[in-house]
């Protein structure tokens, strides 16, 4: 039996007015911080600990636990950041989700800082993006006037801040201490951990830094409690998320359901790959993880599984690829936007990006000849000596994608050697390659 | 960006890596202009404990008035926040968004990361950057068009994706962005796959991204068609979440038929579509009773 899809996060989008206080109103909204106003701080630690809930950025650390770590309160501020810089290619939830249903984060962020003793909190959001901005704006002006932000919230008492920031472009500024730095206003380069946030975050004060996803998802939790969480998903792996289908497959798109759903049931709601064609590679979630194959269909996509498989639950960002697609092409671009988007703080980054464009740049593009066999044991050489040696995760992700496709696909990258440029026709892997005249854009 | 793909290497920019202070950019802002930065400034600086926090978006703010971060926008914010000008343009070099040299009116930013340039964006990106005759982070003689080759934007199940000025134009092709662009430079409106009616200046929509709300978040979608695939799959087969059917599980009662439809034909396309006020309008010459609520609520 396949597993049923689960719309909690995007049930109402398809409603015409789906990001507006009424709705989410209609719709259960806030009914979960009137509950939390009655409930004490432990107690809801404790209840988002019991639920399992970890963190939805990626790297799926439990949401409760990273709240507990706070040191008890000592009379001065503490902070709440959402980390909305959503920039791991392939990664697409959490921006639709903010653009069609911004409440549930803010209502979620009223919670959580309820929880955490925070009076104070903010979303970073990625400058890229201005429409969601737009609803951000609007909707924690729609929250202020209905009480459900300000001062004595809903005659609590409780007094909460929300300010939604822009940030310019910048990958890095999803890494929590360069959003932190970058929050601060200045170049978003990581910190040396520890001291984590939970000791010295935002202007060196206690800060919690949660994912829009993870913190979306705790009013539901509130209001149907953690059984009712821990209901679905696996027994580590709690919960439901939001999946993002992109690339070649025919109806790509977000499907929420319970974690631990095989990419062989996502593919079959999405009416399969494109075109009939087969299924080459694909990532789990988000180009960061190590590239995955046809031989993974059937791995269940919760943090522990898709770790046994080699890679990493991350974001869910389901990125798929067909057989017209070159992986040699695919990673040399992914390791340019690495090399792109290093901060530059750590040297094995810095400049190991560098190195592995070049090698990959003159085996995808150079004449026959310009690279060799012997290119591939330094790109594996020089990934070796850039991961787990930098501050944080940017130089690991740029590593998986060279490792991953040397392991799978290791005679595609001969195959570059003795041809100029690259051996695959590129208009066939397009959108737009068998019906161009069919699919012209919404915006004409 | 890569150096490694199209006119990228033979482009002559000067400026590349470098943030250009000219002479004229450090000519001082008449008195009434920079009255009302110093005004807005204030109410950005407001929203923080700390003062510096600020900088991200009076930098945004600077280039609403400029169009780029001016030498002269690089003095005001150090005057505004105690920096010394080497920290501001530290800050202002290390973000993509800040502008090194005067900007177009709109930037058209083609995405060609991985699953968009396989997508199609590399073809995109050729034949607009053909068409247009310029490369990456290069304008259009008559100022109307800075092209760039941008990174994943988060819309990667409308690839291939095309931002103009941050706002999304979803599923593109060569010739859709081609008139696009024709469009731009021609003056016509162009209104986004998933964003307002019609897409701002880069300099509107700088200042939104200082945040000053500009009116326009209730037009638009909530959602495109593909954030809605597994939505309209769940109602067609009946599938809700446990326990989690509260009193309003079914509440748009035609939707199920979004599934039927499929492709990018599938769910809204309209909601508030009537403009609720002009881009420019500034505090005070709100016309719409909707505009004045949102000046007050600022």
């Amino acid at each position: 039996m396949s597993t049923a899809l689960t719309p909690i996060l995007t049930k109402f989008w398809d409603h015409p007015q789906s990001w507006t206080l009424p709705t989410y109103e209609d719709n259960e909204g806030y009914q979960g911080l009137r509950k939390a106003l009655g409930m004490s701080q432990a107690e809801l630690v404790t209840m988002t600990k019991e639920s399992g809930l970890r963190g939805r950025g990626g790297a799926g650390f439990p949401t409760g636990m990273k709240w507990g770590f706070l040191p008890p309160p000592d009379g001065g501020p503490r902070y709440l950041v959402v980390n909305a810089d959503e920039s791991e290619p392939g990664t697409c939830k959490d921006t639709p989700l903010m653009m069609a249903a911004p409440h549930f984060l803010i209502e979620g962020m009223a919670i959580t800082s309820y929880a955490i003793g925070c009076t104070h909190a903010f979303i970073y959001l990625r400058g890229e993006i201005v429409h969601v901005y737009r609803r951000l704006m609007r909707a924690v002006e729609e929250a202020y006037a209905a009480g459900y932000l300000g001062k004595d919230i809903l005659g609590s008492g409780f007094d909460l801040d929300i300010t939604v920031h822009a940030g310019a472009g910048a990958y890095i500024c999803g890494e929590e201490t360069a959003l932190l730095d970058s929050l601060e206003g200045r170049r978003g380069q990581p910190r040396l951990k520890p001291p984590f946030p939970a000791v010295a975050g935002l202007y060196a004060r206690p800060t919690v830094v949660n994912n829009v996803e993870s913190i979306a998802s705790v009013p539901p939790i509130l209001l149907h409690g953690s059984d009712w969480f821990k209901g679905m998903g696996t027994e580590k792996s709690t919960g439901f998320g939001i999946f993002s289908l992109s690339g070649h497959v025919t109806r790509p798109g977000q499907y929420e359901a319970p974690l631990g759903i095989t990419l062989r049931e996502l593919l079959d709601m999405a009416g399969g790959m494109r075109g009939g064609k087969d299924l080459k590679f694909w990532t789990p979630g988000g180009s960061s993880t190590p590239l995955l194959t046809h031989e993974h269909l059937d791995v269940p996509l919760d943090f522990e599984s898709v770790g046994a498989a080699g890679s990493m639950l991350g974001t869910r960002a389901l990125q798929l690829f067909d057989t017209t697609t070159c992986v040699v092409r695919a990673v040399e671009r992914w390791t340019d936007f690495y090399k792109h988007e290093s901060c530059g703080k750590c040297t094995p980054c810095r400049e190991g990006t560098w190195w592995l464009a070049q090698i990959l740049d003159r085996l995808e593009h150079g004449p026959a000849g310009a690279a060799s066999e012997a290119d591939f044991d330094k790109l594996l050489d020089l990934c070796d000596n850039i991961l787990g040696r930098s501050f944080c995760a940017l130089a690991d992700g740029a590593t998986s994608p060279i490792t991953s496709s040397l392991q799978y696909f290791r005679d595609e990258f001969r195959d570059h050697l003795s041809v100029d440029g690259c051996p695959f026709d590129r208009d066939a892997s397009s959108y737009f390659a068998e019906t161009s005249a069919t699919k012209e854009s919404a915006s004409a | 960006m890569s150096a490694s793909h199209g006119n990228d290497l033979s482009a002559p920019q000067a400026a590349a890596g470098h943030l250009t202070v000219s002479q004229e950019s450090r000519a001082p802002y008449p008195a009434g202009v920079e009255a009302q930065l110093r005004a807005d400034a204030a109410l950005v600086i407001a929203r923080y404990p700390i003062a510096r926090s600020a900088l991200l978006p009076l930098l945004h703010l600077v280039q609403s008035i400029d169009g780029y971060v001016s030498g002269r926008g690089i003095a005001l914010c150090a005057d505004l926040l105690d920096l010394e000008t080497a920290e501001v343009s530290g800050v202002a070099t290390f973000y993509t968004q800040y502008k090194r040299h005067p900007n177009g009116e709109f930037t058209v930013g083609v995405c060609t990361n991985t699953l968009c340039a396989i997508m199609g964006g590399d073809l995109i990106w050729e034949s607009v950057s053909q068409h247009l005759g310029i490369g990456h982070d290069e304008t259009t003689a008559d100022g109307k068009i800075t092209l760039e080759r941008v990174e994943c934007n988060a819309a990667c199940d409308y690839a291939p994706v095309v931002m103009t000025n941050w706002e999304f134009f979803d599923n593109q092709t060569p010739e859709s962005t081609t008139r696009l662009v024709d469009d731009l430079r021609a003056g016509r409106t162009v209104r986004p796959t998933r964003g307002p009616s019609r897409v701002c200046s880069f300099k509107q929509v700088s200042r939104v991204l200082a945040g000053f709300p500009d009116g326009l978040a209730d037009e638009g979608v909530g959602a495109g068609p593909a954030s809605l695939e597994g939505l309209a799959i769940a109602r067609a087969r009946g599938w809700r979440a446990p326990g989690g059917d509260g009193a309003h599980a079914s509440q748009s009662p035609d939707a199920s038929a979004a599934g039927e439809r499929g492709g990018l034909t599938a769910g809204r396309t309209s909601s508030t579509d009537t403009p609720t006020n002009a881009p420019d309008e500034a505090p005070g010459e709100a016309t719409s009773d909707t505009a004045k609520t949102k000046e007050a609520g600022l």
